[in-house]
This record gives structure tokens, C-alpha cells and sequence, in this order.
């Protein structure tokens, strides 16, 4: 909450003159019933209409005030509000731009997207609310009471012997109601993720004539939402009448002991009338209260969950320059990494690439393919050994140097919702020509026939176009950049195998010095390259060419053997 | 029910508004709500007996009290105090029955809104679970889903709040007036000012507000999007050095967003403090007004006061007017998505002479069949084939070609546009659909498994079958072992976002499921696919007892899984381009030969 509010700072004067305001404003409101009951018990004895119209134009200034001062106010917290969350958001969203991958697993992307979301949405509202009910509600409260206490003391005990009541009936009624809501919610879940899958699985659902059992299940699921939410509603539904009804009795003992001190001489009836006003504003001002509770925790939890990215570790540092070693243009010495501190992803892993070479990785789901990508991209950093580029230790490249090296293409790589061009292009100011070369390297021909070409708008993650399409412009974003490596990661596997070929063949022909690395679980798409990493369970059981790996190296044998059917042997 | 402190609850907030939507049949919704409704006509009577009672019980509260502050005078020593205490039992007594029946009124509304909700989900489910598989191909999950949660609370918060509010909020109205009307006509003409007032700002608000807070959501919705986009892609942003583009791009949305939310602000919130400035003014105007009455005798104390109660509880359903009208509105759109859907045609009956299939060989046969998605683009054009019982017939193309067509007419999923598929020689039109379907065992692509344990995913087309069966299943499908090393065994339960378990256990959960089934056909979509290549080397052998003796359909992207098919055929931009054995088709040497080379190049 603390650097939450740090955030404030900038607009501190602009706060203090908003809280000023809203303070004048607040206070108009307050004025009324009190003149309401002086010009009854006061003015209306002397017998003046011309001063009873006085004091009615008194009223009506008041509630001009009140109205100006607290729009002006809510205005300017509009605004701050606003100001603030730009900068919240902003560091909010650069920050997380700049987590390390191991942040980034720990915190979950999911949870990252809430963060810039829900969170400083819910952030947004508090500030936004909190000068406004927050400020007035305490006003209205304290002052009303305040007032009441000068009007008439004893009439103020009644009402305040009333209000403690109400507190308790909303506290445990939103208590209890808490948690049988999140139970509730808890249910709604299991309802909306059984629709979900029933609506994703209709065809097996349908092939084996299960319907009518699904629609058990539902019926189930759909009772007990049914069911919760009925003892969940039940509950809040005691705070409106138990509140109207200790208002009733508040109303009723303050007309019983008015009743006493005027007859004793103490007050006027006049007081009486203005109390009622003041009961339903008080009143009103601690329900406001509890609401800016609720709005302030939701505020706060929100906040600690930004607070905790802001502080998150971002990338790892540059090291200071260590000897060069060897000239190769990639190399990996002896490497060995973990995600989590476990067993290790990758284990003793050696080999160098040459410029122009290109080195095939194959191996089973799991083996510890993607980890070796992420690695070279500085991802992650190794727990033991060295890996180089042109014999320099890449921690002491500075990351973006690195980086811009490099063509990637992940697994289950992403296109953005924007155009085609920007999709290749990337932000990285990359000539029209290249990018439309580059295409045609990677054989996204389909793209001449979308509407608008390379203008054409793709949908967010590029569902519009088939797993295919998406694959060939994720390769032509790669090659665009003229990268000294080139990683493709899984990035053929929606490809036929022709195109898949053509595409290879294109890529030797026009990035001739670029050191290609591509992972596959496809023999077809490896066995031309010039050196082949086998791997199994994060170890290397083989490295070499395509024969002398069917010489040498059994599992891979094997591998080539089942993939390519009785065919292999022609 | 006083709108004036409707407590914000963790379930009950207002929902933000899916921008301008407006219902268009108003008639319809209302007719299909009614059908809903009247079932519980009796507690409809009821709800509005106690609505009636418990708010003129509320009404009489000010009048009481202005009776008691008359019965003390104006003056020490003149309170006539057994009045005064005869006023104040009557109104404690009031505000508690008003209260008990409030509550009361409460509950019943909340049931009968369960009821009705729950019944209508129940329907919309069911009408979901017989709706043709071309419904599902052609809507988004995310819309269907919105539909039986989303508009259907919409329906419920409408029904168990607006509608007891409009009823209460009505009564109130008409009450109040009424008493006001008895207590000093003249001071009445203070609303002649204020109402207008009120209702003319109301609706230039609405006017105003609205399309800004369409505006905000649609901003907020981008920058939602954006994040998402964003933060699921941060590693090809890092990988291409975008981190400040991307900011920037962040930035801008950003801006776009706040500042439609401030214009929304701008205006929005300017509601609040109007609306009690109108309140002012009228508590003004009552004041200069009763004084001048009061101050000649035309009105006592004590109605004053009872007006100005009266006053407040007058213009507080005014000033909801608007709000209520808006939920109301986007209530109807939700319940008319809901009947729209309940009103899609479902999966036509069975023909009145269709038979259960029985048992059956597996002699299928494609005679002459047309079909296509979108009639006007046929896929299959006089297509025939004949697959004798135990034979093997593989799809191959590329990917998007339309591979799975010829599935979805076998299991009747979509019917030919003409032309006749035959079971054992019988056409596949004359058998229960059911059965028919219950005569293939299924195994696709997409590991569709459901929230449920293990071995409740694996018997999931047999629910009756015992451990043993299943443990069987998981063996022949060498997926045993992992589920053994599991902490709970075949009791595991699945939520749907297991990280434990990967997409090649998935699919051999799903090849588990279909061992356990006994059935004479087999349909194979890419069912390998999400299996590395050892693994899928070591299922070959129960895959390959799987497919022992019975007819099969494989669609396969490696062609080595298919070269001893009895019948080939290629797809290729949605048609079959080609039919025949490997050998046959090598010897072509067109599409087929053209794919199965081009994997040693």
C-alpha cells in the first residue's frame, strides 16, 4: 500500500485542494436540517415571512455549495485518480516487461495479466473513491454527530445508542456473507468449467451417447450453485429490513425522550424535526463507511500484488568481460541447468556451431530441447558450465546485444492482433522489402491473398489464419531481422513436409552465414543438418551428422527407423 | 427496500454494463419469461401481498410520527404523553412487522428467482447437450458459456432485485403521494419544481453517460487484451529486444483508457451530488414553504414533519428511475440471448422407422455422397467408398485440408447433402443415432478429458466398469505406471489445468478410455499426435491390438503409421483428391506421391 500511495506524491497539492472542497461541500449538507429547525423553533415565532424567505434563500445558497463543491471535487479526484494510476500502470507494465523468466514462472502469466488488470483497475477505483466517499463519509458522520451533539445532547445519545446496533448487524451479516459468497462463487466455477468442457467435448460426449448423463452432471452442479446462492442471498437479505427497522426504532425513541425534554422545557419540536433529517444522514454516512472498508481492503490486496512485481528481481545482470575463448560462433561448455533447484533440466551439454552451419535437436517431449533455446537467449542463466558466442561468455554481453542476434521462433510461438507487416516487423524498424522478402523465404504466399495483403489485421494471437499460416509468419519475423542465429523451436511441426522443405531450403539459400538451430521431434527435419544433438531426459546420448548418428547412435537409429516406415530403406 | 442504502455486497454489486445493448423483441422475452414464471404464479400472488403489506406498513411510520410530534405541542409542559406513547408503540410495532415482512418478502423473492434460474440453466443445458455438433463448430465456447453464466445471472439479479424494487419502488410512489396529498396539498407544488427537475436531468445524463461508459469499457477491454497479448508473449519480446516498443504501445492504451474513464468520470460523477441537491432543493422549498403554512396555521408541526419524511421516500425510486430502467434492459437483452439459444433447432429426431443398430460387423459403405459445409462448396462430390469388416482406411493431407469430414458424416455428426452411407448394409439414416454413434469408438486429437478422477475419465463411455477393466485399459494403453506413481492413484482428481500431466499422458488417458470400449469400428483423428515419438513406439503394440479385427478410420499426419492401409485417401483443399492403396498411389506419382517424398528431402 505504501508505494501505492508513494505514487500520490506528485499530485499532493492538487489532493489537498480537492479534500478542501469536498471538505467545504460536505459541510453545506450538514448545514441544512440545522437551519430547517432554527427557522421552526426561531424564525417561524417572530412571524416574518420576509425572514423565513431569508432564511429559505440561506437553504438554497447551501445546496448551490454543496452541489458545485462536490462536483468540483469529485472532478479533480477523477483526475487524480487518473494521473496516478498513469504512472502506477506504467511502471507496473515496464517492470513486467522486464522480469527475469524465473519471475515470470513464479508469478505465472495469468497472474501477471491480472496484475496489470484487475488489480490496478481495482486500484484506480479506491484512489478514485477514497477522496470522494472516504472524505465525505467520515464528514457526514462526525459532523453530523457533531452537530446534533450542540443541537440537542441527549437526543444525540439516543440516536448514537441505535447506530452501534446497525454496525453490528452489517459486520456479521457481511461476515458470514463473505464467506458463503465465496463459496458460492466457488460453485459458479465448477458450473462454468463444466458447460466449458462439455461445450469442447460434444463430439466424444456425442460418439459415445453420453448426453444424457452429462446432463446429470450438470443437474447436479447446477443445484448446488443453486443451492448456495440461495443461503448466501438469504443472509444479506436480513441487513435492509433489520436496518429499516432499528431506524424505525431510532426514529420512535427520539420522538419518545424529545417528548420528555420538551416537556421539561429543555428542547423545542423543532429540534425533533431537524434529528429525523440528521438520523437518515448518519445513518447513511456509516453504511458509506463500511462500503469504503470493503472498497478499501479489495484496494489494498490489489495494491500488495502490485507492489509485490514492483519489487520483483528483473533481468539478470551483465558480468564484467572474462577472457574469450575459442572462435566458434556458439558454443556450450559443459552445461548444466534447473528450473526450480530439482533434478536439472539439462545436464553436461557441450558442442559448438560454426556461421553457416546449422545444428538439428531432436528428442522427446521433456528432454530438455526448449531449455537449450532458452539458454542461449539468456533466459535463464546456467548453474554450471560457459556458454559463448564468437568465444565471448554471453553474461557479459549486454542483453539486448545479445538478443538482437538472434531470430527466434518458440514453440507455440504468438502472433500479435496487428497487422501482418507489424507482426514481422516487430518494432524493430525492419524495411518493407526485407519483411516481404523474408515472407516469401518462409513461404507465407497465403498472405498476397488476404485482404489487404501485408495491411491485414490479424486477430489477437492469429486465430484467424491456420496453425500453418501462423507457424510461416512467426519464421518470416525471424529471418526478417538478418540474424547471425536462427532458432526455431517445434517451428515446422503444423507444416506438410513439403513445405516444410521448401522453407528449410529457402533459409540455406538466402541466410547462407547464419548459424541455424533447429529443434524438432521430426527426423525429416534434422537429418540435414550438419550436426544433429540427440537428447533424452536432459542428457546428450549423441551428437553428429545425420549418417554418422544411424552408425553410432542406437535411440536415434531407431527414431529414424519408426518415423520414416518401411520408406527409409530406399 | 430503499435505494437509498442498498449495501454493496461481496455478490451483489452492479454489474458493469455490456455497453448500449437493448433487447430486440421485447414481446417474445416476455412471453418465454411469463412460461418461467407462472409456474410459480402462487408465490408471485404471495410476493406481491407481502410487498403491498410490508411497504404500507413502512408508509405509515412518518405519519405516526408526525401524529406524535403534534401530540407533544410546541410548548413545556403540554405533551400529552399517553398519546405520545401510543403513537410510538404503534409505530415500533409497524417498523417491525414491516421489517419481518420485508424479510420475508426477501426470501420468498430469492427463491422463486433460484427457481426460476435454475430451471431455465437445466433447460439451456439440456438443449445444449441436443444440439447438432455444427452449432458448436460455428459458436465460440466463450459466447455459450456467457450465455448459461453471465446473461443468466443477469436474468436472476433482475428478477430477485429489479422486479421487487420496481413493485416496492412503485408502491412507495403512489403511497407517498398519496399521504401527501392528505396532509397539505399546497406543499405538493414544491415537486412540481423538483420532478420535472429530476427526471429531465435523469434522462439528459443517461443520454450523455451512457455511450461514455461504452466507450470506457471498450478502452478498458483493449487494454485487457493488450495486456494479455503482452504478457503471454514476453519472451519473443524479449527475444526481439520490444521491451520499450511495447511499453510505449502499452502506454498510448493506457492513456486511451484513463482518459475515456475520465470522461465518464467527468459526467458520472456528477450523479451523486445532483441528485442530493435536487433532494436540498426540495428540502428547502418544503421548508420555506410549511413555514409560511405553519406560520398561519395551515399546517401543524407534525405533518411538516411527516411530509418531509414523506418528501425523501417520494424522490428516492425517482431518482432510481433511470437505473432501473437501464438493468431492466440490459436484463431483457440477457434473457432473450438465453431463448435464443433455447430456440435453436436441436439435432433432428430419429427417423419414426429407425432401429437400434444392434450388433454389427462393420461393413461400412459411402455411396455417391455430397456434402459440404456450406452447400454451395461442396467437399465430397459423388463420393464412394466400401470398407469391409476389419479393414483399414487412412485420410492423409495437410493440415486444414478437411480430413475430418468423412468422420462427422459417419458418425452422423452432419448428414450427406444427398447420397447414402450403409452400416452392414443398412443406411445409417434408419439407425437411432445412439446406437449408431455407440458402434465407434472415437479417439481424437484433442484430449478432451473432464473435471473427475482418473479412473471416472477412463470409464467414462462405460461407467459401470469395474477396476480391474480400467486398470486393464491404462495397462494396455502403458499409461499404468505414471498413474500408479501419482500420490492418489486412479483416484486423482483432474481440475483441467493439471501441469502434473502432460499432453502425451492426456492422449493416453483418452486411448486408455477407448480400449475399455468393445465396439467394432474405430476412428483414429491424429490421436498419436500429442505423443513423442518413443512413447508412441512403445504404445504401438496395444494401438495396434486396439485396431486387431476391427473396421478402422485413421487420419494421420505421419505416413509411416499408415502404409499398410487397405485404402488411402488424400484430402486437399477440402476434397478427396485421390483414392487407393500406398503401393497404387506411389505408382501414380500425384498428390500422395508428392507428400510421402517430400519427407526424405
Amino acid at each position: 500500500m505504501r508505494t501505492v500511495l508513494s505514487y500520490l506524491r506528485p499530485s499532493a497539492k492538487k489532493m489537498a485542494w480537492g479534500i478542501t472542497i469536498k471538505f467545504l461541500g460536505t459541510v453545506m449538507d450538514l448545514f441544512l436540517p440545522w437551519i430547517l429547525a432554527f427557522v421552526i423553533d426561531t424564525v417561524v415565532p417572530r412571524r416574518s415571512l420576509a425572514q423565513i424567505a431569508l432564511w429559505g434563500g440561506v437553504m438554497f445558497l447551501c445546496s448551490v455549495l454543496a452541489v458545485v463543491g462536490n462536483i468540483a471535487a469529485n472532478r479533480s479526484a477523477a483526475r487524480i485518480a487518473r494521473d496516478t494510476s498513469e504512472r502506477i500502470r506504467h511502471d507496473l507494465f515496464s517492470k513486467t516487461a522486464r522480469l527475469s523468466c524465473r519471475q515470470i514462472d513464479h508469478f505465472t502469466v495469468p497472474s501477471l495479466e491480472a496484475r496489470l488488470t484487475t488489480d490496478t483497475y481495482n486500484v484506480h477505483q479506491m484512489l478514485n473513491m477514497m477522496q470522494r466517499v472516504g472524505i465525505r463519509a467520515p464528514i457526514l458522520l462526525l459532523g453530523g454527530v457533531a452537530v446534533t451533539l450542540t443541537l440537542e445532547p441527549v437526543l444525540t445519545l439516543v440516536l448514537l445508542s441505535v447506530l452501534p446496533l446497525i454496525a453490528l448487524v452489517v459486520f456479521f451479516v457481511s461476515r458470514k456473507g463473505v464467506g458463503l459468497f465465496s463459496a458460492m462463487q466457488r460453485s459458479v466455477d465448477t458450473l462454468v468449467r463444466t458447460v466449458r468442457e462439455d461445450v469442447t467435448g460434444i463430439r466424444i460426449i456425442k460418439a459415445l451417447s453420453r448426453t444424457e448423463g452429462e446432463k446429470a452432471r450438470f443437474d447436479g452442479v447446477n443445484r448446488a450453485v443453486s443451492r448456495r446462492e440461495t443461503a448466501a442471498s438469504t443472509t444479506m437479505a436480513l441487513s435492509n429490513p433489520a436496518i429499516d427497522f432499528f431506524l424505525g426504532a431510532g426514529l420512535t425513541g427520539v420522538i419518545l425522550v424529545g417528548a420528555f425534554r420538551v416537556d421539561s422545557g429543555l428542547t423545542q419540536p423543532g429540534a425533533i424535526l431537524a434529528f429525523l433529517s440528521y438520523f437518515t444522514i448518519i445513518l447513511g454516512a456509516m453504511l458509506s463507511i463500511t462500503r469504503v472498508f470493503v472498497m478499501y481492503s479489495k484496494g489494498a490486496a490489489s495494491a500488495a500484488r502490485i507492489q509485490e512485481v514492483l519489487a520483483a528481481e528483473g533481468e539478470p545482470e551483465t558480468l564484467a568481460a572474462t577472457p574469450d575463448r575459442g572462435q566458434a560462433r556458439l558454443s556450450f561448455e559443459g552445461v548444466t541447468f534447473s528450473y526450480g533447484g530439482g533434478e536439472p533440466a539439462v545436464e553436461d551439454i557441450s558442442f559448438a556451431v560454426e556461421p553457416g552451419q546449422t545444428l538439428g535437436i531432436i528428442g522427446a517431449t521433456g528432454s530438455g530441447k526448449s531449455t537449450l533455446c532458452n539458454l542461449m537467449l539468456r533466459f535463464y542463466t546456467p548453474d554450471k558450465g560457459v556458454i559463448r558466442l564468437d568465444g565471448r561468455d554471453i553474461r557479459a554481453i549486454p542483453l539486448k546485444e545479445l538478443r538482437n542476434r538472434f531470430g527466434v521462433v518458440f514453440q507455440n510461438d504468438l502472433l500479435f492482433g496487428r497487422t501482418v507487416a507489424e507482426n514481422i516487423d516487430f518494432d524493430r524498424g525492419i524495411a518493407p522489402g526485407r519483411a516481404a522478402a523474408a515472407a516469401g523465404w518462409a513461404q507465407a504466399d497465403f498472405v498476397a491473398g488476404l485482404e489487404g495483403g501485408f495491411a491485414h489485421p490479424l486477430a489477437a494471437r492469429g486465430t484467424d489464419l491456420s496453425g500453418g499460416q501462423r507457424q510461416r509468419l512467426l519464421v518470416a519475423r525471424a529471418l526478417a531481422g538478418d540474424p547471425d542465429i536462427l532458432i526455431l523451436d517445434d517451428a515446422s511441426s503444423a507444416l506438410d513436409y513439403q513445405t516444410d522443405a521448401r522453407l528449410r531450403q529457402a533459409v540455406r539459400e538466402h541466410c547462407a552465414d547464419a548459424t541455424c538451430v533447429v529443434v524438432a521431434q521430426r527426423v525429416s527435419s534434422v537429418m540435414g543438418a550438419d550436426q544433429i544433438l540427440v537428447l533424452d531426459e536432459g542428457r546428450l546420448l549423441g551428437c553428429g551428422s545425420h549418417s554418422e548418428l544411424l552408425e553410432s547412435c542406437p535411440p536415434y537409429r531407431e527414431l529414424y527407423a519408426l518415423q520414416m516406415g518401411e520408406g527409409a530403406a530406399q | 427496500m430503499k435505494g437509498s442504502y442498498n449495501m454493496q455486497t461481496p455478490g451483489g454489486q452492479r454489474r458493469p454494463s455490456r455497453g448500449q445493448e437493448r433487447p430486440r423483441d421485447t414481446r417474445y422475452t416476455l412471453r418465454r419469461l411469463w412460461g418461467y414464471l407462472c409456474r410459480h404464479r402462487w408465490m408471485l400472488v404471495a410476493a406481491a401481498a407481502l410487498a403491498l403489506g410490508s411497504n404500507l406498513l413502512a408508509l405509515l411510520g412518518p405519519m405516526l410520527s408526525g401524529l406524535a410530534i403534534d401530540a407533544i405541542g410546541t410548548a413545556p409542559g403540554q405533551v400529552d404523553f399517553p398519546r405520545v406513547f401510543f403513537y410510538a408503540g404503534w409505530m415500533l410495532a409497524f417498523y417491525l412487522l414491516s421489517a419481518l415482512l420485508g424479510y420475508l418478502l426477501s426470501l420468498l423473492m430469492i427463491r422463486l428467482s433460484q427457481r426460476v434460474v435454475r430451471q431455465m440453466r437445466g433447460d439451456l443445458f439440456s438443449h445444449l447437450m441436443d444440439l447438432p455438433v455444427c452449432y458448436f463448430d460455428s459458436h465460440q465456447t466463450g459466447d455459450i458459456v456467457s450465455r448459461i453464466s453471465y446473461d443468466i445471472d443477469t436474468v436472476n439479479t433482475s428478477l430477485s432485485s429489479d422486479l421487487l424494487q420496481i413493485g416496492t419502488s412503485a408502491i412507495t410512489v403512489v403511497g407517498s403521494f398519496g399521504m401527501m396529498l392528505a396532509i397539505s396539498p399546497a406543499l405538493l407544488a414544491v415537486f412540481a419544481v423538483t420532478v420535472p427537475l429530476s427526471v429531465l436531468w435523469t434522462r439528459y445524463m443517461t443520454r450523455k453517460v451512457r455511450p461514455l461508459f461504452s466507450r470506457r469499457s471498450a478502452e478498458l477491454g483493449a487494454l485487457g487484451g493488450l495486456s494479455e497479448e503482452a504478457v503471454s508473449g514476453l519472451r519473443t519480446i524479449k527475444a526481439y529486444s520490444g521491451e520499450e516498443a511495447v511499453t510505449a504501445r502499452f502506454d498510448a492504451q493506457d492513456k486511451r483508457s484513463l482518459d475515456a474513464q475520465y470522461a465518464a468520470d467527468y459526467y458520472g460523477t456528477m450523479t451523486g451530488p445532483s441528485v442530493n441537491f435536487i433532494n436540498n432543493l426540495s428540502l428547502t422549498l418544503v421548508s420555506v414553504l410549511g413555514a409560511a403554512l405553519f406560520l398561519f396555521d395551515k399546517i401543524t408541526l407534525g405533518n411538516l414533519s411527516s411530509f418531509v419524511l414523506y418528501s425523501r421516500k417520494f424522490s428516492g425510486p425517482i431518482n432510481e428511475i433511470a437505473n432501473i430502467a437501464s438493468d431492466l434492459q440490459s436484463a431483457f437483452a440477457a434473457a432473450e440471448r438465453v431463448f435464443r439459444l433455447i430456440d435453436e433447432p436441436p439435432e433432428p429426431a430419429d427417423a419414426t422407422d429407425a432401429l437400434p443398430a444392434g450388433a454389427v460387423r462393420g461393413e461400412v459403405e459411402l455411396d455417391r455422397v455430397s456434402f459440404g459445409y456450406d452447400p454451395a462448396a461442396p467437399v465430397l462430390k459423388d463420393f464412394s467408398l466400401r470398407a469391409p469388416p476389419g479393414s483399414l482406411v487412412a485420410i492423409v493431407g495437410p493440415t486444414g485440408a478437411g480430413k475430418t469430414t468423412v468422420i462427422n458424416l459417419l458418425m452422423r455428426f452432419y448428414d450427406p447433402q444427398s447420397g447414402e452411407i450403409r452400416l452392414d448394409g443398412r443406411e445409417t439414416r434408419r439407425i437411432t443415432r445412439d446406437s449408431l454413434r455407440r458402434c465407434y469408438t472415437l479417439v481424437l486429437q484433442d484430449t478432451w478429458l473432464f473435471s473427475g478422477t482418473i479412473a471416472e475419465n477412463i470409464a467414462y463411455a462405460r461407467p459401470d466398469a469395474t477396476r480391474e477393466e480400467i486398470e486393464a485399459a491404462a495397462k494396455a494403453a502403458h499409461i499404468h505406471r505414471f498413474i500408479s506413481q501419482l500420490p492418489q492413484g486412479y483416484d486423482t482428481p483432474l481440475t483441467g489445468d493439471e501441469a502434473a500431466i502432460s499432453r502425451g499422458q492426456k492422449q493416453m488417458l483418452t486411448i486408455a478410455r477407448a480400449m475399455l470400449l468393445h465396439s467394432n469400428m474405430l476412428i483414429l483423428d491424429e490421436a498419436t499426435s500429442n505423443v513423442d515419438t518413443r512413447t508412441e513406439r512403445r504404445i504401438q503394440g496395444a494401438m495396434r491390438r486396439l485396431m486387431e479385427g476391427r473396421t478402422c478410420f485413421v487420419i494421420a499426419h505421419r505416413l509411416s503409421t499408415i502404409q499398410n492401409a487397405d485404402v488411402i485417401l488424400v484430402v486437399k483443399d477440402g476434397r478427396v483428391v485421390e483414392q487407393g492403396d500406398h503401393a497404387s498411389l506411389l505408382k501414380k506419382g500425384g498428390a500422395y506421391a508428392e507428400l510421402y517424398w517430400a519427407q526424405f528431402q
